[in-house]
């Protein structure tokens, strides 16, 4: 198992979530967040006072999939997330151990 | 036919006066409109999520001191026939205050009419001091502070330029006629400086300027200011004391003043950023509103237009500049707003001040006496400086006095734990926002 860790442009969120399910990916945990990588931030302007804001709004999309089936998830999270311009997004990718259903003790990839 | 003569002068008299008792009545509910919700919703938007019960509540409570103290012992104070400082204590917990009207002040109303309206006043003047010391001063300081100020700094003010047989009553028997319609000197020149005394006297807020304080919702200030540009019409208007074409004139020139400043302050703020921003155009309705308030009852309209425009590019260069040079934390710009635009306002109504607009003063034949320098009355100019100068330094003292006080009896500012965690929690115990109860 895989866990899938995205960090996207919040207004890709609906976009990623639609493709997602297009391919059978139904679980994910969804927060919002703020970061920068290259993405330079803006100014903002109060009553004269100049703030830099580097710290932008993200949204951050977490699932555990199946091993087997990465690939075509990570192929699909890029396809529906890029627009081309810094600022985009990352993704990472980590092993997972175990999986837990909590309502019936399902282990593995058939508590996913 | 003399019994018919007399009632329908009687019939007359008490049409006039419904009339006017009814503006009179609703200018007052307007004016305090723009302490709650206004000024609450416009300071409470421009401070940070964690402050915004605590600077609500800070214009808020005033609506009920400054009314118990009024009623005891302010109304007295301010209107009391006395010496040229301060009123005498006659109408002492509103003794002999009914339907009756004073003629010396608004003859075809009653005089308790007279007296809630003016309380209006007494309590918008501290509250707009309040964002100069925000985020960081004690509930209970507040409180002494305020009670202390309106006794030594607001009544004795409101009696100078207002009160019969005050130093600076043009109209009452004043020594040296001083023009202030609806307060210029009495509210915004004694509620700016101490304020920025206040903002000196307290301090910086921990972390500025160089940690981002950011308003927390700019859509809570909109609303409030424009709130308060609605409620300064009975602000103006009403200080006509009648529902007269003098109110007519005040409300044009007001409304007048507010559309020019706004327009001043983006295009200033335009030029030197690049976007004008809506922070910028409701601080300058605001600054235009402050302005114009000492001259609306004897400008005509373009000379409004003038003024307004004026005050919203001083006013911005108030804010946007000579306070960053200076470096005091005049947190909402109380002083870079009421300060400076009500001290603009009073000098330039000696320069605009005509009796074309208000025809109450009349010379020593019983013509209209000639009112700013465009009457030719060049003299005038230094009556409004001398005013200003008399608010001004009331305020410095008296503020300054005050706030020893009050760091002696309770301590002014909240502890660095408690401005951290923000007045809301460490203060009253609550959250503004809880979204997710």
């Amino acid at each position: 198992m895989k866990k899938i860790e995205a960090i996207i442009q919040p207004f890709k969120l609906e976009d990623v979530k639609e493709a997602l399910k297009g391919i059978g990916i139904d679980g994910m945990t969804v927060g919002e967040v703020r970061g920068h990588g290259r993405q330079k931030g803006h100014k903002e302007v109060y009553r004269g006072q100049e703030y830099q804001v580097d710290l932008l709004p993200k949204v951050k999309l977490e699932m555990v999939v199946p091993a087997a089936r990465l690939e075509e998830v990570i192929k699909c999270l890029v396809t529906a997330a890029r627009t081309g311009k810094i600022g985009d997004g990352k993704i990472f990718v980590y092993d997972v151990e175990e999986a837990v259903r909590i309502r019936n003790d399902d282990r593995g990839e058939t508590a996913l | 036919m003399n019994s018919r003569l007399e009632a329908v002068e009687a019939a007359a008299k008490s049409a006039q006066s419904a009339g006017d008792n009814a503006w009179m009545l609703v200018s007052a509910a307007l004016v305090l409109m723009m302490t709650g919700p206004g000024l609450a919703l416009f300071y409470g938007g421009l401070v940070r999520r964690k402050n915004v019960l605590g600077t609500m509540m800070q214009s808020f409570v005033l609506m009920a001191l400054v009314t118990v103290l009024w009623a005891i012992v302010g109304y007295s104070l301010a209107f009391g026939e006395g010496s040229f400082f301060v009123g005498d204590l006659r109408y002492l917990f509103l003794n002999g205050v009914g339907a009756a009207p004073n003629a010396d002040y608004a003859a075809t109303i009653p005089q308790q009419t007279f007296m809630v309206y003016q309380l209006m006043f007494a309590i918008i003047t501290p509250a707009l001091i309040s964002g100069a010391f925000a985020e960081r001063m004690k509930f209970s300081a507040m409180l002494l502070f305020t009670t202390l100020w309106s006794l030594l700094v607001y009544f004795p003010m409101a009696h100078m330029v207002w009160g019969k047989g005050g130093l600076l009553n043009a109209f009452l028997g004043g020594k040296i006629a001083c023009f202030d319609f609806a307060g210029g000197t009495v509210v915004h020149i004694t509620s700016g400086v101490s304020a920025l005394v206040c903002a000196l006297y307290l301090g910086k807020r921990r972390g500025y300027p160089t940690e981002p304080i950011k308003p927390h919702s700019l859509v809570l200030s909109f609303i409030g200011a424009c709130l308060l540009w609605v409620g300064w019409f009975g602000f103006n208007a009403g200080s006509a004391l009648a529902a007269s074409s003098l109110a007519t004139s005040a409300f044009v020139a007001t409304h007048f003043g507010a559309a020019a400043a706004a327009l001043g302050w983006i295009l200033a703020e335009w030029i030197k950023n690049g976007k004008p921003s809506v922070l910028g155009g409701i601080s300058g309705c605001v600054a235009g509103l402050v302005a114009i308030t000492p001259a609306s009852g004897f400008v005509k309209p373009f000379p409004a237009l003038l003024i307004g425009f004026t005050a919203g590019i001083v006013c911005y260069l108030m804010v946007g500049f000579v306070k960053h040079k200076f470096g005091y934390d005049d947190s909402l710009d109380a002083f870079g707003v009421h300060g400076a635009g009500g001290t603009l306002g009073a000098l330039m109504t000696g320069l605009f001040a005509t009796n074309l607009v208000n025809d109450v003063l009349k010379d020593a034949s019983g013509r209209p006496a000639p009112l700013g320098l465009v009457d030719g009355n060049s003299g005038q100019i230094l009556n409004q400086l001398i005013g200003c100068a008399i608010a001004w330094v009331l305020a410095i003292v008296g503020t300054l006095v005050i706030l020893k006080i009050c760091d002696a009896v309770l301590g002014v500012r909240v502890d660095p734990e408690q401005e951290v965690d923000g007045l809301d929690l460490s203060l009253h115990g609550e959250e503004a926002y809880n979204l997710e109860a």
